[in-house]
């Protein structure tokens, strides 16, 4: 009961402090234009964006030996912090498990989910959420040893397979070797450090888990070369940020800060040259950079929001290169539709 | 004939006494009555020798000779542990307690206040070793408790004296262990001891809500209740509102180390001789006065064992918390594996991570075996 009492206490005095910290800036920012977000209006009182994340996946949120939150959901997470605050601090993030994620959000613990969630139907409609794109095209792969010779998921005919149970890893590994009639043994393990040594050891003739996984894991081997991903995704992940249902004026600007990012890359604006964009005589970027088209204040922010983010943060490939690169995962499909012929498209920004 | 014994030097009154031959008492004497008595004991204990030689020899050359203490960081953070990997498991590398054991034992609070956590688990120790200490043992440990508890939440909230506020869920590590440990068992153990006295009460309405609770929190795993807690009880509760979510897994460990202690209690109560009831109501003392100063002396004094066993489970149990994505210890070690450069070295983040849950363990135990053997005093002859 004390401690009950106690802590009420203490948390009213650190609220009224941040609140009094923090209220100066909120209350300066420019009022949202057509409508008000209930989501924003409490992050705006509150002075911070609480956001979603995992507890710990390698290049898309996990803390450093100091305790800062890095990664590529990070980042968005971020992003949208500076978007509303001008400051890539004003953000609070929750650890949330596979378990726990979907009410943290229901309930409001969280404004918005940064954490490689797959978008499917049944989230989107009947647990009353709002993807709001996709910022990482993922799927599930298979990885064998070089030493196999096998260059086709289609010849593990007979395999051992190493997956993890629980989420829809083993349930497409099924659903897939019934399609391609396909036999194989399944080694479960639930570990990933114990299921990553099953299969280095020879236990499993392969390991497969989302290709993302699968890159991370060879990256870090003493010779990557040794392992082969093969070509064959079974299954389709897209992973992105969302939010809950009915504040669609909070779910446009998480949407627009994603296509904002990809709107930078394709204009070739980067951390090191935003400085210079106000020169830049192309339209585009002249709204980008909410010198013209207001487009800002439509979305209830700042109309240099983007200018903030991707001075801080960098654009899309940036954030990707910083954060996903290093552990091996490649663009892929991750890549410009408009240079590369990757799958990442941004609607005109105007 | 006499005079035979009569001649016989007698035996000298100063000369020095001798001890028993080395083969009949003495370290060389025990090996050779416990280790070395026949030759299927002989070639056991040569068999087992050597055996626990190698262990010793192949822990000491990994965990000492062959190990690696630190590794370079390049610039972007990333740790270069080609060394390490290069051991091939031959040698520890505790390279990654030395650049995560911060991140171990305070989670993700924010780096240059470290100290404050730090403080936090000094102070946590300094109340256990006053709490054990047999001259405080009357009310002075109340107000030097609720005034460490006092400054422990001023320490790691913040917001007061300075201190810059530190929201909750920033919180982790080795605090987090022992916040949830104390508060648990600090408010189960008497609301378990109110408990096992109801469940043996009189009054069914008090009985029947006491065996309920027990019955109820006991046939359930700590798991489904911390996920109650953590995701069904949310969304009982109105748009808005929230209850911080370590609390809401406190009061899920107190609820549960109340139902398990409840029948520890409860067996003491029950161990103790009908003749002290039937004394302390001849004496004309009230029910809270032969509960206070007759029975639960008695009673609480035989269950220290299995007291102390349950506070130790609960000490353990208290990692179960990763599952609704808080850092505890555990968690946090767990978390600072993930880094690819450093996946593969789980078992030296296991091992520093055990040696401290086992700090705790085995302090809590010797401490309950002194107890135990002080207390108890009287029934030795």
């Amino acid at each position: 009961m004390t401690q009950t009492s106690r802590s009420t206490f203490l948390r009213a005095i650190g609220a009224a402090l941040i609140a009094g910290a923090v209220s100066a800036p909120a209350l300066a920012q420019q009022p949202a234009a057509g409508g008000s977000s209930p989501t924003v209006d409490a992050i705006r009182a509150r002075g911070t964006l609480i956001c979603g994340v995992n507890t710990g996946l390698a290049g898309f949120a996990q803390p450093d030996s100091q305790g800062v939150w890095r990664g590529f959901d990070v980042d968005y997470c971020r992003a949208v912090a500076i978007a509303l605050f001008n400051d890539p601090d004003k953000v609070r993030f929750v650890p949330t498990t596979a378990q726990n994620r979907f009410t943290a959000l229901q309930s409001g613990e969280v404004d918005m989910l940064s954490r490689n969630t797959t978008w499917t139907l049944s989230r989107d409609t009947s647990l009353g959420f709002d993807f709001t794109g996709i910022n990482f095209y993922d799927g599930q792969g298979f990885m064998v040893k070089a030493s196999l010779g096998v260059r086709s998921a289609r010849e593990l005919n007979g395999a051992t397979i190493c997956v993890q149970p629980g989420t829809t890893t083993e349930q497409n590994l099924t659903d897939w070797a019934r399609a391609s009639r396909i036999q194989f043994q399944p080694v479960v393990i639930e570990r990933l450090e114990e299921v990553v040594n099953a299969y280095l050891s020879g236990r499993c003739d392969a390991y497969t888990t989302d290709v993302s996984g699968l890159a991370a894991t060879r990256a870090v081997q003493a010779r990557p070369a040794d392992h082969v991903i093969l070509p064959e995704v079974i299954s389709k992940e897209p992973l992105g940020p969302l939010v809950r249902h009915g504040d669609q004026r909070f779910a446009d600007l998480v949407r627009w800060v994603h296509f904002g990012l990809i709107t930078a890359e394709e204009l070739a604006i980067t951390s090191q040259n935003i400085g210079q964009a106000a020169n830049d005589a192309r339209p585009d970027v002249q709204r980008l950079i909410g010198r013209s088209g207001d487009l800002g204040r439509m979305l209830g922010v700042d109309n240099a929001f983007m200018v903030n983010i991707v001075s801080r943060l960098g654009n899309y490939g940036q954030i990707f290169e910083r954060n996903l690169v290093p552990i091996g995962i490649q663009r892929g499909p991750n890549a410009l539709w408009t240079t590369a012929g990757g799958l990442q498209y941004a609607p005109p920004f105007r | 004939m006499s005079d035979i014994t009569a001649n016989s030097p007698p035996v000298a009154a100063g000369s020095p006494p001798r001890s028993a031959p080395i083969t009949a008492v003495g370290p060389i004497a025990w090996l050779r009555t416990n280790l070395f008595s026949g030759w299927l004991s002989t070639a056991v204990t040569l068999v087992l020798g050597y055996l626990v030689i190698r262990a010793v020899m192949g822990f000491v050359d990994w965990a000492f000779i062959n190990a690696i203490w630190s590794v370079p960081v390049a610039p972007n953070g990333q740790a270069q542990t080609q060394a390490c990997r290069e051991l091939q498991g031959s040698g520890a590398c505790w390279a990654v307690v030395t650049e995560k054991h911060r991140f171990m034992l305070f989670g993700t609070y924010p780096y240059e206040q470290h100290w404050r956590p730090a403080l936090v688990c000094i102070l946590f120790v300094a109340l256990y070793i006053v709490s054990a200490l047999k001259r405080f043992w009357n009310w002075t440990l109340v107000p030097i408790w609720i005034g460490t508890l006092t400054a422990i939440g001023v320490l790691m909230w913040g917001g007061l004296f300075g201190l810059p506020y530190v929201p909750q869920e920033r919180w982790g590590g080795l605090p987090i262990t022992l916040i949830l440990a104390t508060f648990g068992l600090a408010f189960a153990f008497p609301l378990s001891i109110l408990v096992a006295l109801g469940r043996r009460s009189s009054l069914p309405a008090i009985k029947v809500l006491c065996i309920l609770y027990v019955e109820l929190i006991r046939g359930v795993p700590l798991i489904s209740l911390l996920f109650m807690a953590s995701v069904m009880f949310p969304l009982f509760l109105p748009e808005g509102m929230n209850i911080d979510k370590l609390l809401r897994a406190q009061i899920a460990i107190i609820l549960f180390a109340g139902a398990y202690l409840a029948e520890v209690v409860r067996a003491g109560l029950q161990a103790l001789p009908k003749g002290q009831y039937e004394a302390a109501d001849a004496m004309g003392l009230s029910y809270w006065q032969k509960t206070g100063l007759i029975i639960l002396p008695q009673a609480l004094r035989t269950v220290i064992p299995p007291l102390v066993n349950t506070f130790i489970g609960f000490f353990k149990d208290t990692s179960l918390v990763l599952i609704i994505g808080i850092f505890d210890l555990l968690t946090a070690g767990k978390t600072a594996i993930v880094e690819p450069s450093w996946q593969g070295f789980g078992i030296e983040v296991y091992v520093f991570v055990g040696s401290i849950y086992l700090v705790f363990c085995f302090a809590m135990s010797k401490y309950s075996a002194g107890l135990e053997s002080d207390l108890n005093r009287h029934r030795r002859r």
